[in-house]
């Protein structure tokens, strides 16, 4: 996160609550390095709006790719579980209604982020220091 | 995505499938790390072929590439269905190499292992966006379903149009619990099995030539 500064975060964990309004302006990849770059500082993502399917699937390659020993083991990710939504059909995914089913998304390193419970309406985690 | 994009990409998709009815399906074999994704895709394979499609083993991340089996021919019903069967690694958003030092691996062969496993990670991804026609989700029966990774990956499943079996395997464990699963995804059917001992295959192969057929 460019704009902002931390004068000092040795004691503590840093996390962005980034708004839907300011990721709805980015494209895929944009998106995918802003979480993954903060991810990898240490820091946590909490994403108003979520990821589409597709930007998730992508999530997960990049992620792969940049899986180092001993430096950075993955992410831990967590959305509250998808609600069953009627088939939208070509009409429904061509209006983008598919839009709607977005959902508030944590995102934090794996080896800092554990989660402790997780059900329809309702996500604990642990996070720990780096 | 743009309106023109996403009316392409539709038309795209449904062309493709159209035309293609003549090729065997692809079905991808998908789930977690430990789920017996190979253990199935080898019984499948065995049952109606005769081979193998890769080794099984208890260590995760044993399949570290996709593997596939071509030309697979299930017979139904006095039917032919023929697939080509796609054995994925397990997918995942984490890979740490201290995991395999547990199951008395040396520390170089436990980074190449997790290297390799997070390069099969990535192209199962790949395979799941550009090159299955189905998909067979598998599960262990034992472990809570209600996790991210089932999530998001059943999501963009959903989000490919792709016709999905959920496959509940592991069932000969005495902590299975299938409808622990069915509670999960109830938007798609359960399948309940033991690819190990071979217990439901009947109607594994009833389901596969029924959806993919």
């Amino acid at each position: 996160m460019p704009e902002a500064t931390a004068p000092d975060d040795g004691d503590g964990v840093r996390i962005d609550l980034i708004s839907g309004a300011r990721m709805e302006g980015l494209t895929s990849m944009e998106k995918i390095r802003l979480i993954l770059d903060s991810v990898r500082d240490g820091d946590i993502v909490v994403l108003e709006a979520g990821l589409s399917p597709e930007e998730e699937s992508k999530l997960i390659e990049v992620t792969m790719t940049e899986i180092s020993p001993d430096d950075f083991s993955g992410i831990e990710i967590e959305t509250y579980p998808s609600t069953q939504q009627p088939n939208q059909g070509l009409v429904g995914r061509l209006l983008g209604k598919e839009e709607a089913a977005k959902k508030l998304t944590v995102i934090g390193p794996a080896n800092q982020i554990e989660t402790l419970h997780k059900d329809e309406d309702l996500i604990s985690a642990l996070v720990s220091r780096k | 995505m743009g309106l023109l994009t996403n009316l392409r990409d539709s038309i795209t998709r449904v062309t493709d499938r159209l035309f293609a009815d003549d090729e065997p399906k692809r079905i991808g074999i998908y789930g977690p790390p430990n789920a017996g994704k190979t253990t199935l895709a080898n019984r499948i394979a065995r049952d109606w072929t005769g081979d193998a499609v890769g080794p099984e083993s208890h260590i995760p991340h044993e399949t570290r590439r996709a593997r596939r089996k071509e030309n697979v021919e299930i017979e139904r019903n006095g039917k032919t269905v023929t697939i080509d069967i796609v054995d994925t690694p397990g997918v995942t958003t984490k890979v740490d190499y201290k995991e395999f030092l547990d199951h008395d691996m040396e520390k170089d062969d436990a980074v190449k292992r997790s290297r390799e496993a997070t390069e099969g990670v990535a192209e199962a991804m790949h395979w799941l966006r550009e090159d299955v026609d189905g998909v067979i989700y598998v599960l262990d029966s034992s472990t809570d379903p209600f996790t991210q990774v089932n999530t998001m990956l059943i999501g963009i499943i959903e989000s490919q149009d792709l016709p999905v079996l959920i496959f509940a395997n592991k069932v000969d464990l005495d902590d299975a619990d299938v409808k622990r699963i069915a509670d999960a995804f109830p938007q798609h059917e359960t399948v309940p099995l033991s690819a190990l001992e071979g217990d439901n295959m009947d109607e594994v192969y009833e389901k596969i030539a029924e959806y993919f057929g």
